[in-house]
């Protein structure tokens, strides 16, 4: 017995009516939005105002001033209000390229605002992992978080579209960007009618580099997968934030309006693929430049 | 999506109720609420036991999951709505095989009582669960009526009711001429409703599986019996999710509660640990086991696109029932007793000598006249 969970009576027509919604109802569906409840320090995420507050003025805050030395361009491409995906390069063990972004918005930017970053489905089924990501403003990467978190909710979504191939890469393989899955990030921002910002980082592949992986304590950990760093596993799970003191450098590139493509650009496979290769293409060019202008990994 | 909306009110008719469950909390409840509106002309409520509340006018017939008598009640009464408010979504209040029973075999039953050629039902209402939804690791944060639940249902519950709703989405398909509104309610809190979580709520440590904490949602018990009453008056064709503003997480719950977690269950074989917790009066059914780990959001806003408003939050939800916490030990033993008596209510009902329900003034609701008025 297969449940299915369709609205009722399932008819092709009510599925039209769905797509084509008018503007004002929109805006409708959007009113009926829980409102903020101002005692509640957790929103409905699971972000924990004050949770993410500590971390943000100690962790987060001595790794950005002090560790990496965060250097930040472009930070008003990040736009000020409406729905916004930001695309980066991901590497490294437990990487630290999402907190930084983040800090670098709530530092930076004139009108900072949260930045929601997604993560992979398998946290949220590891104890301890599970009850702190969403704290800090981790949500799963389930293409509905991304729309409710873009489209109804306004808000800034950060994704890695390289996923598990960047954090997984080996020092050898540094700043060479990975193919971007299948482009469905392309696909939610075009849905949700939201900007691209793609985000270029450098400094995080060395920060945390990986020499090795290991199939056998993946196996026995359960992990997602065993990176052998140069802290890591010898210090324990602390060694996972022995991060090296690399200099770190964020680039915001020119947001791309996907609201322009034409009218439901997302049915249009042929232009996703192409966006998402534009996407990737432009976040290497730069990390080329960035990292060919950089003298020392150390210093800059 | 919304435009179908439409007071029934507003038809001359007058409208006859067939309940099931009266005897349920829901169904009693219900009852009592639709006997204020005056347009609904009968109300019956079938049931195997006795009603549990005092009722005015509702008329009680005590039968089983017989289609065939139920068949002959609809059809002698004239039923036009029926409202099916019987479903068991908490293992803890009855026995599997009872539960199976009423979910998947009454419900079957009833759908075949109100189907067929000359039926005069026009509207079946279905309370489900959001247990439709399940609970599990690639969940989206917020269910919309529209997804589908991530993994296939691992535990009774989930599976009755999933079966459940499968026979009343099929038997809408086929009666084209009924509409039929299902409720998906997310977990209720309230003073009166007995749930596993209310019980879990009244220990004085909280257990928690360690490593977790899941967000959960709730709806207050007065909201779902407003949610079956505007089904009720309203024309709803459709499914909806009914669950209050806000998802909570359970560290946050506690808090609210004013009490301390535990986090003591291992994340790793927890269902191995719930028989002995059951001996020491912790009880933590399958259907909850899934939602103390990965919990559940439910988007409540195509309902209150048809105008339904909420009384509670989530939040407020849990404050309600912490200040009830707060008041058991010394209300214990005071709330009154109802029986049932079949010939009282023959009586006030049957007898000439009796004043009938209609001629009776409208019962004012709360202000009685100050005696020393100011």
């Amino acid at each position: 017995m297969a449940p299915r969970n369709t609205s009722l009576a399932p008819s092709p027509e009510a599925a039209e009516d769905e797509a084509a919604l008018d503007v004002p109802e929109r805006d409708r569906m959007r009113s009926l939005l829980p409102a903020v409840e101002t005692e509640r320090r957790i929103d409905d995420w699971g972000r924990s105002e004050r949770i993410e507050g500590v971390f943000d003025a100690t962790l987060v805050e001595f790794f950005y001033r002090y560790w990496f030395r965060c250097e930040v361009e472009g930070v008003e491409n990040v736009p000020a209000d409406g729905g916004a995906l930001l695309v980066s390069n991901h590497a490294g063990a437990l990487p630290p390229d999402a907190a930084m972004i983040g800090k670098a918005i709530r530092d930076e930017h004139p009108q900072p605002r949260p930045l929601y970053m997604t993560v992979e489905h398998f946290f949220k089924g590891y104890p301890g992992f599970s009850a702190l990501l969403p704290k800090i403003g981790c949500v799963p990467a389930h293409p509905a978080n991304v729309h409710r978190l873009l489209y109804d909710e306004g808000q800034l979504v950060l994704v890695f579209p390289e996923g598990r191939k960047g954090t997984e890469k080996l020092v050898k393989d540094r700043y060479k960007v990975q193919r971007f899955g299948r482009g469905g990030f392309v696909e939610a921002a075009m849905r949700a009618e939201a900007k691209l910002v793609p985000v270029c980082v450098v400094g995080a592949e060395e920060a945390a580099p990986v020499f090795a992986r290991s199939k056998l304590l993946q196996k026995a950990t359960g992990l997602l997968y065993f990176p052998l760093t140069p802290t890591f596993p010898w210090l324990g799970p602390a060694g996972m934030l022995g991060y090296l003191p690399a200099k770190f450098r964020i680039r915001f590139l020119e947001p791309i309006d996907t609201t322009l493509m034409g009218a439901e650009p997302a049915e249009d496979k042929a232009l996703v693929q192409s966006v998402a290769q534009e996407v990737r293409a432009r976040i290497q060019e730069n990390l080329h430049e960035m990292v060919s202008r950089r003298k020392s990994v150390w210093l800059g | 999506m919304s435009a179908g909306v439409e007071v029934i009110a507003e038809r001359p008719e007058r409208r006859r109720v067939l309940i099931t469950g009266l005897s349920s909390y829901w169904g009693g409840r219900l009852a009592q609420a639709l006997e204020a509106f005056a347009e609904i002309e009968a109300i019956v409520g079938v049931d195997s036991r006795d009603p549990t509340r005092e009722l005015e006018r509702t008329e009680f017939v005590k039968v089983s999951n017989q289609h065939a008598l139920i068949q002959r009640i609809v059809r002698a009464a004239r039923i036009d709505t029926v409202i099916d408010a019987r479903l068991v979504v908490d293992s803890i209040t009855t026995s599997r095989q009872r539960a199976h029973e009423s979910n998947v075999i009454g419900t079957m039953n009833l759908l075949a009582a109100c189907a067929g050629e000359g039926s005069p039902v026009r509207k079946f209402i279905f309370k489900s669960s959001a247990h439709v939804y399940g609970s599990a690791q690639t969940d989206p944060a917020f269910f919309t009526e529209t997804m589908a639940r991530s993994s296939p249902a691992s535990n009774p519950i989930e599976r009755d009711v999933a079966e459940a709703e499968a026979s009343v989405i099929d038997f809408a398909t086929k009666q084209r001429n009924v509409d039929v509104t299902v409720l998906r309610c997310a977990n209720v809190l309230g003073p009166d409703v007995n749930t596993s979580f209310s019980k879990l709520f009244a220990l004085p440590l909280i257990p928690m599986i360690a490593g977790f904490d899941p967000r959960l949602q709730f709806v207050h018990e007065d909201d779902v019996v407003h949610a079956l009453e505007h089904a009720a008056v309203h024309r709803l064709p459709g499914v909806y999710n009914v669950g209050a503003d806000g998802v909570l997480a359970l560290s946050e719950i506690i808090g609210l509660l004013g009490k301390r977690p535990l986090p003591v269950l291992p994340p790793w074989g927890t269902g191995v640990l719930t028989s002995p917790l059951r001996a020491l009066g912790v009880q933590i059914p399958p259907e909850m086991q899934s939602l103390m780990r990965f919990g559940r959001g439910i988007d409540n806003r195509r309902y209150k696109a048809s105008g339904f408003e909420y009384g509670y939050t989530t939040r407020e939800a849990v404050r309600a029932f912490s200040e009830h916490l707060r008041l058991q030990p010394i209300l214990r033993g005071v709330e009154s007793s109802y029986t049932y008596e079949g010939e009282v209510e023959r009586f006030l009902r049957r007898s000439p000598l009796t004043r009938q329900p209609e001629e009776r003034d409208r019962r004012t609701s709360g202000t009685e006249q100050e005696p020393f008025g100011i």
